[in-house]
């Protein structure tokens, strides 16, 4: 267990800057995610963490330790590829012993590891197997029994999921989060999926053009996103935005609902809804349309839950509500969320 | 085909012409490489055959089949003995040469630094040249009077002195004495080969994908182990084809041992190409050249199989 600290680290790859002034740090055992669109550097600032990139400036510092320009191998850290990066030429048993035998573990010693790790993610079975005869959800586990087995003080995942279906990855996200919570090492996982990150982690770095958005966990990153980056970003349909004065009105869909539904006691909001398209999707319907007159005419969505059997049609007019609890205020020119709005 | 009207009918469909054969059309476009490779290889190869079992000479074509008689002789011949023995000592080591050499130019070359693409000019320059002149080249290297690479080592005090480390004589001889005369052969090969190679293996080596060698270093195995391990076995159907190469260009190469000894000093560097050239076209003995030039095809073909069947079973990324 180790506490990964980034000091002001910034990576510049010739022109380009992938990473700018990154601050962060985990709590030992902690499940961080680091999200973000693709391009943002979330990749690079794990691979800074992990030693296969050197920060052009600033510092890593993993127990206590500052790592910045120390080789991966001294660094103690397990790396799951998005790849998974197995060695084709070797069998299972021999991928998960290559990082004990480059220490130079007795051959006992490494078998009796490999065997734990195998049976730790259930692969006892494929051992002699090469990683060519393995289905996509089992090379992810032989990905993971690898760097698990040296009992890594930190442990660092690049889209690990990504390769598989959606069924699998379901339920690889419920067993990387079980087995996380069982070994508490301190993990930095990075995806761009926003349901991923929502479902895994202890808290959630949202990333964007090299730097931090906000740092919080998966609800405070929902309910009070620090910027309108972050609340467009997270939440799918993304919260509502609305021009206001110099202000911006951001809601989430699910609670723009028809009037009828919304407590408006405190003070809610409404609005006239002009439908233009509705999509049915089983549990819920999103409902796409206009808000128009009073802020100018602005495309916005509403998501009703099942419950809501009100009938809403495409090309009518509907009265619909935001309770004012829901609304969140972002000043327009920086976009960062601002308590204005509230007064 | 079948499309639709602006009236929503459909258009019936049209009749299957020539180009929609695919079969025939398939056959029709590959007959070329066919005809050309029986026609070029073939030919050739089934007369060689039949003139071996022959007594054909230059100066008398008509064939009258003998049997293995020429076999029986040439096997009989201490001269074609050394040759297939020569044959087999210069490919192979001039081979294994060039495998390691090209190894350490392709890792060389896949770091980044100034001046890249000058090495990589100067390292493909050998192939360019035409073997026969390379080699000409070559031979006046090895003069055995104005040799330079005798005059660079009298210059820094390795020869031509009393107690010097090569000797006291002015001159290496290195066309004259049996064991330079194969090292210079097999020098020459490795220079002409080394091109291709490194072109090769630089091809297997950045063919492995980064993360595999990322993996590799977070799984701390850095410098020989990594080698040996990781990036030896993963580009080992590509080194396998760059020997492949190799063997099959020395195998059949005869302008190297032709233009530098002649296959001398007494017949010291005569190899299965030379002799037949020997035997069958300056001798005249059409026949025995066949014979001699046939104990290159089961060599050839059995290196062929071997490899490709390495290079299948090697897994692949």
């Amino acid at each position: 267990m180790a506490r990964i600290e980034i000091r002001d680290v910034s990576k510049l790859f010739g022109e380009v800057r992938a990473v700018e002034g990154v601050n962060l740090l985990s709590t030992e055992g902690e499940f961080l995610v680091l999200l973000g669109p693709s391009g943002c550097g979330k990749t690079t600032l794990l691979r800074m963490i992990a030693g296969i990139e050197e920060p052009t400036s600033g510092d890593i510092v993993i127990d206590g330790q500052v790592v910045t320009h120390l080789p991966p191998r001294v660094r103690n850290i397990a790396m799951v590829f998005q790849s998974y990066a197995l060695y084709p030429h070797m069998t299972v048993y021999k991928n998960i012993a290559f990082p004990l035998r480059a220490r130079g573990m007795g051959r006992a010693t490494i078998k009796d590891k490999v065997e734990w790790a195998a049976g730790m993610f259930g692969i006892g079975h494929l051992l002699d197997r090469k990683p060519r005869a393995l289905s996509g959800g089992e090379r992810q586990r032989v990905a993971l029994a690898r760097a698990m087995v040296r009992e890594p003080s930190v442990f660092l995942l690049d889209e690990p999921l990504s390769n598989l279906d959606a069924i699998l990855r379901a339920s690889a996200r419920e067993e990387l989060r079980q087995f996380q919570k069982r070994v508490a090492v301190t993990t930095v996982y990075v995806t761009h999926d926003q349901v991923e990150a929502m479902g895994l982690g202890d808290r959630i770095v949202v990333m964007s053009k090299g730097s931090i958005r906000q740092v919080g966990t998966p609800a405070e990153i929902y309910q009070w996103p620090a910027d309108t980056f972050v609340a467009t970003f997270v939440g799918s349909p993304p919260m509502n935005l609305m021009e206001q004065g110099d202000l911006l009105v951001g809601f989430r869909p699910e609670t723009f609902l028809p009037a009828e539904f919304v407590e408006v006691r405190d003070g809610g909001v409404t609005y006239p809804f002009e439908v233009t398209y509705l999509e049915y999707l089983g549990a819920e319907r999103l409902v796409y349309g206009n808000v128009g007159e009073k802020f100018q005419a602005r495309h916005v969505v509403s998501r009703l839950p099942g419950s809501v059997d009100v009938s809403i049609e495409a090309g009518s007019t509907y009265s619909f509500a935001v309770s004012r609890r829901d609304l969140r205020y972002f000043d327009r020119a920086s976009g960062l969320r601002t308590d204005k709005g509230l007064a | 085909m079948s499309g639709w009207q602006e009236d929503g009918t459909t258009v019936g469909l049209t009749r299957p012409g020539f180009r929609d054969q695919a079969g025939l059309l398939a056959k029709l476009m590959i007959a070329p490489a066919i005809i050309y490779i029986s026609a070029m290889i073939g030919i050739p190869f089934v007369l060689a055959i039949l003139y071996s079992l022959s007594d054909v000479t230059t100066g008398d074509p008509t064939l009258r089949l003998i049997g293995l008689q020429n076999f029986r002789e040439i096997l009989a011949d201490p001269v074609f003995r050394i040759s297939l023995k020569n044959t087999f000592f210069f490919a192979f080591v001039s081979v294994t040469l060039v495998i390691i050499l090209s190894r350490i130019l392709a890792t060389a070359l896949m770091a980044d630094f100034r001046g890249k693409w000058l090495v990589r000019f100067l390292i493909m320059l050998p192939w360019t040249a035409p073997i026969s002149l390379g080699t000409i080249g070559w031979l006046w290297m090895y003069d055995s009077i104005f040799s330079p690479i005798d005059w660079i080592l009298r210059s820094i005090g390795l020869l031509g002195t009393p107690g010097a480390l090569l000797g006291a004589q002015p001159n290496l001889y290195w066309l004259g004495e049996p064991k330079l005369a194969m090292a210079s052969v097999v020098l020459v090969h490795a220079w002409r080969l080394l091109p291709l190679a490194t072109v090769i293996q630089l091809a297997g080596l950045s063919s492995i994908p980064r993360e595999l060698l990322e993996a590799a270093e977070v799984d701390g195995a850095k410098g020989w182990r990594r080698t040996v391990e990781i990036t030896i076995p993963l580009t080992l159907p590509i080194i396998s084809i760059a020997f492949l190469f190799g063997l099959i260009f020395t195998f059949t190469d005869m302008t190297v041992v032709y233009v530098l000894t002649r296959g001398g000093p007494v017949h010291m560097t005569q190899v299965l190409s030379t002799w037949t050239f020997f035997k069958g076209i300056e001798g005249g003995d059409l026949a025995q050249g066949a014979a001699i030039s046939l104990f290159l095809f089961p060599a050839l073909a059995g290196v062929a199989a071997l490899m490709l069947r390495m290079a299948r079973r090697t897994e692949v990324v």
